[in-house]
């Protein structure tokens, strides 16, 4: 085999040189042109990040004029066809276009960082599942605002859902954006999976790598195998809507069972994979505040991996009042109890790490360690209702909604916001502002658990959920006002959030590059990063790169020497599992085939929602150009080259 | 017997929800004790910070060494497996004793979730012993009752939290529950699974009487109904009968539809609209005048009547006991 | 004193060679999302059938006559496409051609005697629930069966224009792996529709 393209990379140390010829190759156009074209890990994940959070904020008014509809009984401010809509659209913006993509932001921001690489593996993947995101949120929402969002809530049952009862677009729009959305999660987890396995620093195995690479890759490899699921369940309900098809509808044999089954089979890993990359966080970021490494991080990322795993066998604990036989129950009752174990392990470890550290109290701290409290709240109230006879009478009551939002705020917002003010100095150079932050953090915290902690009563005095109004004689007035009143406290928090960042941003302190003294490769380079990240390839020895003086290790990373990998826009492919160098990984250039491709793709299902031929074949004739122009095998990607000669 | 919470279930009034509610004190209790544990802990840990600021606060404390505290770890999921374990056992206990069917049912009923109301059919051997009535359930205390939920029309699910859990009626198939009521009294249910645009105002009651008291409904709910002798009360038995009919049965006259709540005792029942209001000839003409305007989007148009014709069908309608 | 982390890397290749590339794993996934998505709807099909009333099938003795052959057909167009491979590994560009090539038409021929298949079938999409699922999960075979004939034409074209050679070649393992993925499930779903009747279920 001629082996005249192999060759050995060059060690060297950083130099102006160096960073000038890194620079040149890795910095992309601006303009227009630089924002449609960039595949740039860090300029992506910021856009999923600020995009997940205007979703977020959409789903609070959502909220909020909910609250207000509910503060007391028998409230005639919006009438039931809007609150159909308002708590069906909260709940998909919340779940679907804020929680997964916002920790997809964070991952796609910080992985090539934490692994001492130079971007994701596929970098113009990456920019295609984040337009295919902005295209479904986009999509959905055109819905919403025309009065056609979702009416069935986000778990859209059928025989609801179908045409005789529901004859609108909404569900047309909801299954057509859903399907949509489906290929950006399931892209994205393809890039997540690979870089994972092939592009971590060298040096780095599998057990010295951060645990947001384990929170973020488990979720990625459940949602690659879980989203087909719910893809095709909405699927099914578009043809069974729109092309007379009997899947769901009892009149020719369907099941209505069956969209059950198939949602929550994506759904329930669905709900894991939202709060394992932000548990991560925490993980990660907690240790840092202690002043001490994370006890038990062995324990940490094998109780996330089997909390995955069981998540796979626990769904019909969403249909215990369906009829199903006792005996099925009991099974998928013992795993939802048993599931307990794997997550209690992490709030353990948690507690450990403050409680054998020397705790600092940061505005981040704060973030973080409250979630302990709420994770353990959200947890218990879902081991209530793992008993199956208990969760005959709190399933479909405010115990439930409860339940959800200690467990969706409490595991995935909470950490989210701590990452904020984490790692903003590292994205930005600048840190917020800790006075604010303070105020920031306790009206959330208080303003929620004043909003959802009395919910577990009003569930336990019988409201159901999805309800538009109550009669006062419920027993429920006073509850719903408490309620009601904390979640605007909260809402003032997360305005002091978007304040503090915006603020900060322009007059922030200067962070340096490591202001936290923090103890992973994202902190040895400059803030902001430079688009090349590291201008030479670390090759790691421990967990935690930068505290080897202080812990006095034995062998030491070595951040300072290292590969150049200069000679094109290169970056390390490595083993999997040990991660040895096996390759040098040639990185593609700035392209707007992604951009053009989901513009191909929405034309489609316009053209699919609006029943027209000519978007639909406009949009695949775009689509398929597109695919050849990006998947054409090129000669600087060392994807082709000729038999002879 | 409604109380204070009305479909509150921790003041259980049946066999069937007694054991629930034991096993929902003992997790609450436990779920309870957890969190006040985590919370002193996490309190604990916190005040001993060494320093309240920010990134040079941080950066002043040295990093050392975690101590081997995986004890911590293992102690924590070790204690946290008891209670775990415990639920586990009496949940399959509990599960065993409470999801029936009994064999020992002496009544059947078939309930039917509308949108958005309860169709009750007593069911009996002999089909003129059988029956139709809607939103209002009365069973004997003590007894025993088998009900078997179907689905018309979306998936709807019956609760009467103070006598049993919830099962969902799922068309295409016939889900089983039972209801035990241990002591006389009105047990409020409603519907707990979202069904479209009404389903906050989708209620049902479960009247527990003697079983003397429940023969004499019985017997008098099989009576058709009787022909009036007042004037207007005539009239609005035609309006009844040609409008109405449509949608309504009245067994003993002409309207015989099955679309809606079958309406030939009416005024036995305390609440009307599924819940929403209380059956006095006010409310009754409130409702047949501006359904929609109670319940936006229930199948009840409004019915646009006369003031002469809306007196003349409230009349009649109070006749139907 | 610390010892410091030395690399001493020895020659590395540049680019993907063979199927050390990360496309090769990049196809792996999608072919698992894939896989993950036929389950779904094979489970769909029993799910249904072993919860519904007898007559379901609409077909309780499915027909063989087309698809037993049109399977084989499509198995050996697999071993044909793997000729095709092996053609690039060993540096003979007529054997890639005649296996590419080749593994084109049978692919098209198989599409074709499906529709035929279809046309010919007692039932329509929207008969039953029956009806249904056996269109569209052989319609979303038959898609990802033109994906695959585009894929086929895709590494004809580009071995014809000499772009592959026994090292570089990511994009016909890809594509012929994505080939043979596509058998595969064709092959399981064979079994659930056409041969599971016969072997007890839904009757």
């Amino acid at each position: 085999m001629n082996r005249g393209d192999d060759r050995v990379p060059a060690l060297g140390t950083a130099s102006p040189g160096l960073e000038h010829r890194l620079y040149e190759l890795w910095e992309g156009e601006g303009g227009l042109q630089g924002f449609l074209s960039t595949v740039d890990h860090k300029k992506i994940g910021l856009r999923y990040i600020v995009t997940a959070f205007i979703f977020l904020l959409l789903g609070g008014i959502e909220a909020l004029i909910m609250r207000l509809q509910l503060a007391a009984p028998d409230l005639k401010l919006i009438g039931p066809e809007q609150y159909d809509q308002l708590f069906s659209t909260h709940g998909m913006t919340m779940i679907f276009l804020y929680a997964g993509p916002i920790l997809s932001g964070f991952s796609n921001y910080l992985w090539p960082l934490l692994l001492g690489t130079r971007d994701m593996a596929f970098p113009r993947v990456n920019a295609l599942s984040y337009w295919i995101y902005l295209a479904s949120g986009i999509f959905l929402y055109v819905g919403f605002l025309s009065g056609n969002g979702p009416n069935d809530g986000w778990f859209n049952y059928v025989p609801y859902a179908n045409r005789d009862y529901n004859p609108g677009m909404s569900e047309d729009f909801y299954s057509l954006g859903m399907v949509l959305l489906g290929t950006s999660t399931t892209v994205g987890a393809a890039n997540f999976i690979v870089t994972a396995m092939r592009t971590r620093a060298p040096g780095m195995s599998i057990n010295r790598a951060p645990i947001l690479l384990w929170g973020t890759l488990t979720a990625n490899v459940a949602n690659l195998l879980v989203v087909p699921a719910v893809s095709l369940a909405f699927f099914l309900l578009w043809m069974d809507r729109q092309f007379g098809t009997h899947f769901f509808d009892v009149h020719a044999g369907g099941q209505p069972l069956l969209w059950q089954h198939l949602f929550w089979i994506f759904g329930h890993p669905w709900v894991y994979a939202i709060v394992l990359p932000s548990m991560a966080f925490v993980s990660d970021g907690l240790p840092v505040f202690c002043r001490r490494t994370l006890v038990g991080y062995p324990l940490v990322a094998l109780s996330t991996v089997a909390t995955m795993i069981l998540g796979f066998g626990v769904w019909v604990h969403h249909m215990f009042a369906t009829g199903l036989p006792a005996l099925g129950m009991s099974f998928f009752s013992a795993a939802s109890i048993a599931i307990v174990v794997p997550s209690a392990v992490a709030v353990f470890s948690w507690l450990a790490t403050i409680w054998n550290g020397r705790p600092v109290v940061t505005t981040a701290f704060l973030f973080f360690a409250s979630t302990i409290l709420l994770f353990v709240i959200g947890g218990v109230s879902g081991f209530m209702t793992a008993s199956v006879p208990v969760d005959w009478q709190l399933t479909d009551t405010y115990f439930v909604v409860a339940h959800l939002h200690y467990v969706l705020i409490g595991i995935n917002v909470f950490p989210v916001v701590g990452a904020v003010y984490f790692w903003f100095p590292k994205m930005t150079g600048r840190l917020l502002d800790e006075r604010l932050g303070r105020w920031n953090f306790w009206l959330m915290f208080i303003g929620f658990n004043v909003c959802f902690l009395p919910m577990h009563l009003t569930g336990l005095f019988g409201m159901p959920r999805r309800v538009y109004t109550y009669g006062p004689e419920m027993g429920w007035t006073t509850l719903n006002l408490i309620t009601s009143v904390g979640a605007f406290i909260f809402a003032i928090g997360v305005v002091l959030l978007v304040a503090n960042v915006l603020k900060s941003r322009r007059v922030g302190a200067l962070a340096g590059p490591n202001p936290w003294d923090a103890h992973t490769l994202e902190w040895s380079i400059p803030s902001p990063p430079p688009p090349y990240n590291f201008a030479v390839i670390p090759a790691v020895a421990t967990r935690h790169p930068l505290w080897e003086g202080y812990l006095d290790e034995e062998v030491r990373s070595s951040l300072d020497r290292g590969l150049l990998l200069d000679k094109a826009k290169e970056s390390l492919g490595t083993t999997p599992l040990d991660a040895l160098p096996d390759m040098i990984l040639r990185m593609p250039e700035d392209t707007s085939a992604p951009f053009v491709l989901t513009l191909g793709l929405g034309a489609l299902f316009a053209g699919l929602i609006l029943k027209s031929w000519l978007l639909m074949i406009c949009g695949l004739i775009i689509l398929t150009a597109a695919l050849l122009v990006w998947l054409w095998p090129r000669r600087e990607l060392r994807e082709r080259e000729a038999a002879h000669g | 017997m409604t109380g204070t919470t009305p479909l509150g279930y921790l003041a259980s009034a049946g066999e069937r929800s007694h054991a629930i509610v034991s096993l929902t004190w003992f997790t609450l209790l436990v779920s309870i004790v957890v969190c006040a544990v985590i919370t002193v802990l996490l309190w604990i840990a916190v005040a001993r910070a060494r320093a309240n600021g920010g990134a040079a606060e941080t950066r002043a404390i040295r990093v050392g060494r975690a101590p081997k505290a995986l004890r911590w770890i293992g102690v924590g999921v070790s204690i946290s497996a008891i209670p775990l374990v415990i639920t586990l056992v009496w949940t399959m206990v509990t599960l065993a004793a409470t999801s029936g069917p009994p064999a020992d049912a002496h009544l059947v009923l078939d309930v039917t979730g509308h949108q958005w109301w309860w169709e009750v059919h007593y069911d009996a051997v002999q089909p003129d012993q059988s029956f139709t009535t809607a939103n209002e359930i009365h069973i004997p205390v003590n007894t025993r009752v088998l009900v078997r939920l179907h689905g018309a029309d979306v998936i709807h699910s019956f609760w009467v939290p103070k006598l049993a859990g919830k099962t969902d009626t799922i068309p295409g198939q016939t889900n089983l529950t039972w209801l035990q009521a241990s002591v006389a009294g009105h047990y409020l249910g409603q519907c707990t699974e979202y069904c479209g645009w009404q389903h906050a105002h989708m209620q049902l009651e479960v009247v527990a009487e003697s079983p003397q008291e429940f023969q004499r409904w019985r017997v008098q709910q099989l009576q058709p109904a009787h022909n009036p002798l007042g004037e207007s009360e005539q009239r609005g038995r035609q309006l009844v009968e040609f409008r109405c009919g449509l949608c309504h049965e009245v067994r003993g006259t002409l309207a015989a539809s099955r679309v809606g709540p079958d309406l030939t005792h009416l005024k036995s029942r305390r609440l009307i609209a599924a819940g929403v209001l209380p059956n006095t000839a006010g409310a009754l003409g409130g409702w047949i005048e501006e359904a929609q305007g109670i319940k936006p989007g229930c199948q009840m148009p409004n019915q646009n009547l006369t003031a002469q014709q809306l007196t003349d069908v409230v009349a009649y309608l109070e006749t139907l006991q | 004193m610390a010892e410091v982390v030395a690399l001493r890397p020895g020659p590395l290749a540049v680019g993907p060679i063979g199927r050390r590339g990360l496309g090769w794993w990049g196809v792996g996934t999608l072919v698992a999302t894939e896989a993950a998505l036929f389950g779904y709807l094979l489970f769909c099909y029993f799910y249904t059938g072993a919860t519904a009333p007898p007559g379901w099938l609409l077909e309780p003795r499915p027909v063989l006559k087309l698809a037993l052959p049109n399977t084989i057909l499509l198995l050996a167009s697999s071993v044909v496409a793997w000729y095709g491979e092996r053609g690039v590994l060993t540096h003979r560009p007529a054997q890639a051609l005649i296996g590419f090539g080749g593994a084109f038409l049978m692919a098209c021929l198989f599409a074709a005697v499906q529709v035929l298949e279809w046309y010919a079938k007692p039932f329509r999409l929207g008969t039953s629930s029956y009806g249904s699922l056996y269109f569209v999960t052989t319609g979303f075979h038959m898609a990802h069966v033109l994906v695959g004939i585009a894929v086929l034409a895709g590494i004809f074209i580009w071995t014809a224009l000499d772009y592959f050679s026994p090292r570089r070649n990511l994009s016909v393992s890809a594509g012929v792996l994505y080939w043979h993925f596509v058998d595969v499930v064709w092959l399981f779903i064979f079994t659930s529709f056409y041969i599971s009747p016969y072997l007890g279920f839904g009757q």
